[in-house]
């Protein structure tokens, strides 16, 4: 069937905010659906909150809303655009459910939209869990033994019938939210009346657990003539009870015979035809390893993150052929990009392995629980492609940015056999490495497996690669060990570390990586995919592709930023992204490497040439010797690139751009000083320190607050405000239980307003697009302010020095391209905080909301064109008509333990931006957009630091006249009701006595709580409590007296979304 | 385990056109010669090793991981290994899987099958795709100067012949549980499969062997035919053919895959030729015409039925291959007949091509 002729305009709906559990990888996906629909020359329509995004650029659809994802919104977007249909499938779990909601009020009948992709019938029957579990039954697919319940009670009785552990599984919630593994009666009531307040619709699954059977996934497509393929199958390494999205997972499916596979594929096929499924699908199964038993764990009748995995993973196109399905296009019309004869309509063949390893947040969050579940955790992940399992591990673990380039974990090393042993029962974040230890103190595969589960397969593999390491590491290093080394994927410098011997000593011939293609078919057609990954053969088919496309062009590496984590995150893809257009644009081949398959610059026509790549020294000496480049690009990959940028220079690669050297200069904390003091701009005082002892000097010299911090830090890690001895003690203590290589930065903490800046610099001209001002006080990171463009209440006195001081540093240390410098306003003073020679998180957002494309600007300026030849002026960009509010979304609902406190280490997953007219326009849709409900009544509930207590009077007051009800702890209620403000006491949790913090945050009457403290988080503090409390209830908490102040506001503000105008930014 | 990719012995892939591999020796020792193929099948190794189609072939895997599950007494395509040889990047010792039996290595010695592993498959999968199929022959032996002066014309000489007569097995019967109808199974190196797929639908299924005549069929009085699957190129079996011109008029409801589609579209006078790039691997797109549905195919076959010699006064192609668009199925007019050229089934389950043998099913229902 050709395209539908009753579709010209379709609404696409976006996934929003970054949050664990839905990433990037729906950017990628939506990027190619509107770019699918854009082709067959269809009007896109989209919404997505989310700034940060390719998918809400200027060119990728004709209206683009960046608004909350919320049901008025987008009927108010429907009514304004009236599109004739709506994309259901490619925007996560949101635009599933909005679309769903939407479909089942009616509201898309009653306006002649046509819903596309999924139907509704088909979401219902694969997310309401009754529905699921009877069309399973149906078509005779077995499901693991469970029931729908909406009480705890029948929750509890239903355990009693089918034993424990049981699985609860919270219905219409993302990631597996609110769900868990209750191994006795206690634990199931905590799980289940947890997940049953955050579903939704008051339902949850009761389970039985099948922990320890193998996880198996397909990817399937389905079109509407009932035309249906699996496009890959993937084998999870942690056995079902890990979620997938944390599981080091591989593709294809390793450990199952032809009968196992065909019996699962058939199944998945069996599924999508019963569920009429139009695009792209994913089926969960588990498969019991010692027969033939399995069960169906899960349907998502959507593209995911399995879909963007197994997209790169095969290089076959599930968004892009998803879009072309809805519109009503079939499976065999839809001509294989890849190759460019065949068609969509088959299962791809790879001819490598892939291994996908989950980023976690935990070396921001390190008193968080690293144990694994069914809830996922992860913010990111890598992928990794070579021949061989053991290849793609050894990539994969130095993808993954821990700081390793083997499997060998520092904090394993001095455990004993037996505390290796016991450490192998424990299901967390370091279960390969430790079953990597294990394997190398001669704990045996069958032993391993009994305790981990954890299929024999991987675990030999593993013992391959500990093998490996002890012959190595036994006598002399010989050319046939180095040879199977790198047939590993090693690097050189492990194979010298593990050797302890020097590669030129030994004469070794050292090798350096070749180059294979992806291309959906195992070579059995030829293809056209300049999609390329690493290995040791002979045979170089990255440098024959490039032969065969002679070209005049220059070639230009861009390197990407690896990947998602907390402080680096979509941000900086977006900006790889525009860097390749604004290259290509200019003429040159643009070629990039990045690791991560979530992502827009990872999609294999994105760029000239695509390298899949870890982004090691080694890895990308390898690529520029195939390449041969002009030049490369390392200023809009994050830290990832940033920190290759010295060992480019050192081997003679043109950097484009601003200098290894400025780069240098500017996060060398003497040299930055230094500069500083010569361009007579303050920086607030401090010192370098290695002890406890100089730091108490220090931190008393400088007086109270102090900030405490690593040198070379990213997305304030590690970073706290101090008040007084003990924190700077307790800090110290932590700090120096690792072996300290860099020094300690005390600086005096100045609580004034933060300011940020990205500018563009030409070596003579500078552009400021926009002053950002931050909501919070300095001391909230600013990833996690909520920022403000134009600034709401700088003078023109600062604004002017802001400019000037931009213009210093920039100038003096040469930036050529982006700078992002933070301020800090304090008694009408400009302190420079930090200095960044690189792209920044603000640069998407500030780039749609002002119009001037900093990344494109940038990248022609790195080629030689001036910002006068762009047609720009030096200073500041005249400010638009519209107010523009980042603000930060968190993921704490998936992490346990987490002190929601926000504070100068970021925590933040994500962002949403509202745009409006006005200042309070704006933060109403912002927050709204980052998921704050704006209740105009109901309690509010306040438990603060003595340092905020006069502030919070003012606020509390605001809270009382707009009719909320108050509560508060002994010393703040006595106070507020001193200042004749009714509050209603309430005793602290430790007081033990009714009314009860904790009871009251329970018993539904709290909308807001206001929560400070002067330290935090150890998750045993009482504040840290009141706040995961929170978190747990869905209770908005702000830990900023700044945050509650602006939310005040908007609700002061009294408006709805019928009040508020929809803007869309092609039009500013 | 690693290791004994080192102590493994050395050996070679030499092809026709002279290009060398050199990689390890795995399986049985010695020297191979054959048409060397590829497989894009990422799984079910030990089924293409024992499906005889395979005779006389060297088979390369273009999945690197072989033998990941290892082999057991159950997952046999047949029990006649035809194959000549075997090559793989990588073989896994130590296999995972709660029926494994033993590893590939063992499995190859046991059947006397010379295997060659760590060589970059791809690239040779790469010169097959663009040369097309090539003999080639493995060898442990150093490939000298003088050793390939030899061996060079000794590769390009070597030509499958009397393929089917290999493989073809003795007469047996196998019985359904409540058989309902007489199949007559014509052997041309059957899979197991498809006799688990009549035997499921209440077939009794007899095998004759590929010679059996026409005349013993008849006396036979089957309900219906099965063509089977089998190696190498159909015009190399006349004897068969004329079979088939016979029994063709006796209006019994027949079914022919692989090589016997081919068999079938010979004996009615039309024409096979050899395709430049053959089709092989687990994924195949079928256009079934009359549903216009596509569906993901299994196979491995170098000819192909020539669309245009199809006489449409007695037949029409009702599958067609949705890459290349070459002919994937017959349906005839004047006899109640059809063929496809592929596996209609895939393992021991239900799949989406099995429709295929419940049509057969109905076709003798049809008929009764």
């Amino acid at each position: 069937m050709p395209l539908r002729s009753d579709i010209k305009k379709v609404l696409v709906i976006g996934s929003g905010p970054i949050v664990i559990g839905q990433a990037a990888e729906f950017d990628y996906a939506g990027t190619q659906a509107c770019r699918a629909l854009k082709q067959e020359g269809l009007e896109v329509v989209l919404v997505n909150s989310n700034p940060a995004t390719i998918m809400t650029d200027k060119h990728m659809a004709d209206k683009i809303y960046i608004e909350p994802l919320t049901l008025d919104v987008i009927k108010k977007i429907i009514k304004i655009e009236k599109p004739d249909s709506i994309l259901s499938n490619l925007g996560g779990q949101t635009g599933l459910t909005l679309s769903m909601q939407l479909a089942e009020e009616g509201f898309l009948a009653e306006n002649n939209v046509k819903l596309l992709g999924s139907k509704p019938e088909t979401i219902h029957k694969a997310e309401d869990r009754q529905a699921f579990k009877d069309t399973m039954e149906a078509i005779g697919e077995p499901c693991i033994p469970s029931k729908v319940v909406e009480t705890v009670e029948d929750a509890m009785d239903f355990a009693k019938v089918i034993d424990y552990p049981v699985i609860v599984r919270p219905a219409f919630t993302l990631g597996g939210t609110g769900g868990g593994i209750a191994y006795d009666e206690k634990e199931l009531h905590e799980i289940a009346t947890n997940g049953l307040r955050l579903s939704p619709i008051t339902q949850i699954l009761v389970e039985k657990c099948i922990s320890g059977w193998k996880e198996i996934e397909f990817e399937v497509i389905r079109d509407a003539k009932g035309n249906a393929i699996t496009v890959c199958s993937m084998e999870n390494m942690d056995p079902v009870g890990v979620h997938t999205g944390d599981s080091i997972v591989v593709a294809p499916a390793v450990s199952l015979t032809d009968i196992e596979y065909q019996m699962l594929r058939t199944a998945a096929l069996n599924i999508v035809q019963a569920l009429e499924v139009e695009g792209g699908c994913n089926c969960q199964f588990a498969l019991k390893p010692d027969s033939f038993e399995y069960a169906v764990i899960e349907v998502n009748p959507r593209v995911s993150r399995s879909s963007a995995l197994a997209s790169k993973a095969t290089g076959y196109p599930i968004a892009k052929v998803a879009a072309k399905i809805a519109i009503g296009y079939c499976l065999d019309e839809i001509l294989n990009q890849v190759t460019g004869k065949t068609y969509a309509c088959f299962e791809p063949s790879i001819d490598y392995i892939v291994v996908k390893f989950p980023k976690w947040p935990f070396d921001k969050f390190v008193y968080a629980k690293k144990t694994l579940g069914t809830q996922m955790k992860a913010t990111g992940e890598i992928m990794s492609i070579a021949p061989s399992f053991e290849a793609a591990m050894m990539k994969a673990v130095r993808s993954i940015e821990l700081g390793m380039d083997t499997l060998t974990k520092k904090t394993f090393i001095d455990l004993s056999d037996e505390e290796i042993r016991a450490s192998l029962h424990n299901v967390d974040v370091d279960r390969c490495f430790c079953i990597f230890e294990a394997l190398k103190r001669g704990i045996s595969v069958e032993e391993i497996n009994e305790i981990t589960k954890v299929d024999k397969w991987f675990i030999s593999k593993l013992l391959n690669l500990a093998e490996l390491e002890k012959w190595l590491a036994e006598g002399e290093l010989t050319q046939e060990k180095y040879d199977l080394a790198k047939k590993y994927c090693y690097l050189d410098k492990s194979i010298e570390k593990i050797s302890g011997q020097s590669l030129s000593d030994k004469g070794i011939k050292t090798r350096q990586a070749v180059y294979k293609m992806v291309d959906t078919c195992a070579a059995e057609f030829a293809a056209e995919t300049p999609y390329f990954y690493s290995t040791y053969d002979d045979e170089n088919e990255a440098a024959e592709f490039i032969k065969q496309h002679p070209t005049d062009k220059k070639k230009v590496i861009v390197f990407g930023s690896g990947p998602i984590r907390i402080g680096q995150g979509i941000e900086f893809d977006y900006c790889s992204v525009h860097c390749v257009w604004a290259l290509k644009e200019l003429g040159y081949e643009a070629i990039i490497c990045n690791n991560n398959p979530e992502t827009v610059s990872t999609d294999f026509d994105t760029g000239d040439r695509l390298y899949f790549d870890p982004l090691t020294f080694e890895d990308v000496d390898a690529l520029i010797a195939t390449e041969q480049p002009y030049g490369v690009v390392v200023q809009f990959g994050g830290q990832t690139a940033i920190k290759l940028t010295k060992h480019l220079q050192e081997t003679g690669v043109r950097i484009l751009g601003t200098s290894a050297q400025s780069i240098d200069d500017a996060e060398d904390r003497e040299k930055f000083d230094e500069l500083l003091e010569k361009c007579g701009i303050p920086r607030p005082a401090g010192h370098t320190v290695f002890t406890t002892e100089e730091a108490l000097k220090v931190a008393n010299e400088l007086g109270y607050p102090v900030l405490l911090r690593p040198s070379y830090v990213l997305g304030g890690q590690n970073m706290i405000i101090a008040h007084c001895d003990s924190d700077v003690d307790e800090y110290m203590t932590i700090i120096t239980a690792t072996e300290l290589e860099n020094p300690v930065l005390i600086d005096k903490y100045l609580m004034g307003t933060e300011v940020e800046v990205d500018a563009i610099c030409d070596g003579t001209d500078f552009l400021i697009p926009g002053i950002m001002e931050h909501i919070e006080r300095a001391g909230v990171h600013s990833g996690d302010s909520i920022s403000v463009y134009p600034c709401q209440t700088l003078s023109d006195k600062i604004k002017n020095t802001i400019i000037t001081y931009t213009e210093k540093l920039a100038k003096s240390l040469n930036v050529i391209g982006l700078v992002n410098i933070q301020y800090v306003v304090y008694d009408n003073e400009v302190y420079v905080i930090e200095v960044n020679p690189r792209s920044s998180r603000t640069v998407p957002y500030i780039s749609k909301v002002t119009g001037v494309q900093m990344v494109d600007i940038a990248t022609k300026i790195m080629f030689g064109q001036t910002l006068k030849d762009q047609g720009y002026q030096s200073g500041l960009y005249p400010v638009g008509d519209y107010v523009a509010v980042k603000v930060p979304v968190f993921s704490f609902e998936k992490l346990h333990d987490v002190d929601t406190q926000l504070g100068p280490e970021m925590k933040s997953t994500g962002e949403a931006l509202g745009i409006a007219k006005t200042f309070e326009e704006a933060l109403f849709k912002g927050l709204m957009a980052a998921g704050f409900k704006m209740f105009k009544e109901g309690g509010v509930m306040f438990s603060v630091k003595n340092s905020d207590k006069p502030e919070i009077i003012p606020l509390a007051e605001k809270f009382e006249k707009l009719g909320f009800e108050l509560y508060a702890t002994s010393g703040t209620a006595s106070m507020l009701n001193r200042n004749m403000i009714a509050t209603n006491f309430t005793y602290r949790i430790n007081e033990e006595k009714e009314p009860n913090v904790i009871s009251l945050l329970e018993s539904g009457k709290i909308n807001y709580v206001i929560s400070t403290s002067e330290t935090g988080r150890k998750p045993a503090r009482d504040s840290v409590k009141i706040r995961r409390k929170s978190v747990e209830r869905s209770i908005a908490c702000l830990t900023s007296v700044d945050t509650a102040n602006a939310l005040v506001k908007c609700i002061a503000m009294d408006k709805t979304v019928d009040d508020i105008e929809m803007i869309d930014i092609t039009k500013i | 385990m690693t290791l004994n990719l080192i102590k493994a012995k050395t050996a070679y892939l030499i092809l026709a056109d002279g290009t060398i591999f050199k990689g390890k020796s795995f399986g049985s020792e010695g020297k191979a010669i054959g048409e060397v193929v590829f497989s894009t099948s990422m799984v079910g190794y030990q089924e293409a090793i024992t499906d005889p189609s395979y005779c006389g072939q060297i088979m390369v895997q273009t999945f690197p991981l072989i033998g990941n599950y290892g082999v057991n007494d159950e997952d046999y395509s047949s029990e006649k290994i035809a194959i000549n040889g075997y090559i793989v990047r990588e073989y896994c010792e130590a296999p995972s899987n709660f029926r494994c039996e033993g590893d590939i290595d063992s499995f190859l010695k046991k059947h006397g099958i010379i295997g060659l592993f760590d060589i970059d498959t791809r690239r040779l999968t790469r010169i097959l795709r663009e040369k097309g199929v090539m003999n080639g022959m493995i060898t442990t032996e150093e490939p000298t100067e003088e050793f390939l002066a030899k061996a060079i014309p000794e590769i390009k000489e070597y030509k499958i012949t009397g393929a089917v007569e290999k493989v073809s097995g003795e007469k047996k019967e196998f019985k359904a549980e409540n058989g309902k109808y007489r199949v007559a199974l014509i052997d041309y190196g059957f899979t197991k499969n498809i006799v688990n797929s009549l035997t499921k639908r209440g077939c009794d299924v007899t095998v004759f062997p590929w010679n059996v005549t026409a005349a013993e069929i008849k006396e036979f009085a089957p309900d219906g035919i099965v063509l089977s699957n089998g190696p190498a190129d159909p015009k190399d079996n006349e004897a068969a053919v004329n079979t088939l011109k016979e029994l063709i008029a006796e209006n019994i409801p027949t079914f022919g895959i692989r090589l016997g589609h081919q068999l079938l579209a010979l004996a009615n006078g039309f024409d096979t030729e050899k395709l430049k790039y053959g089709h092989r691997g687990a994924s195949q797109p079928v256009t079934d015409k009359n549903f216009g549905t596509t569906y993901v195919t299994s196979q491995n076959h170098g000819y192909a039925v020539i669309s245009d010699s199809v006489d449409t006064a007695k037949a029409v192609i009702s599958h067609i291959n949705a890459n290349d668009k070459t002919c994937e199925g017959i349906e005839y007019k004047n006899t109640p007949a059809f063929s496809v050229q592929f596996h209609p089934e895939t393992g021991e389950q239900k799949s989406t091509t099995s429709y295929l043998y419940d049509k057969f099913i109905g076709l003798m229902e049809g008929n009764k």
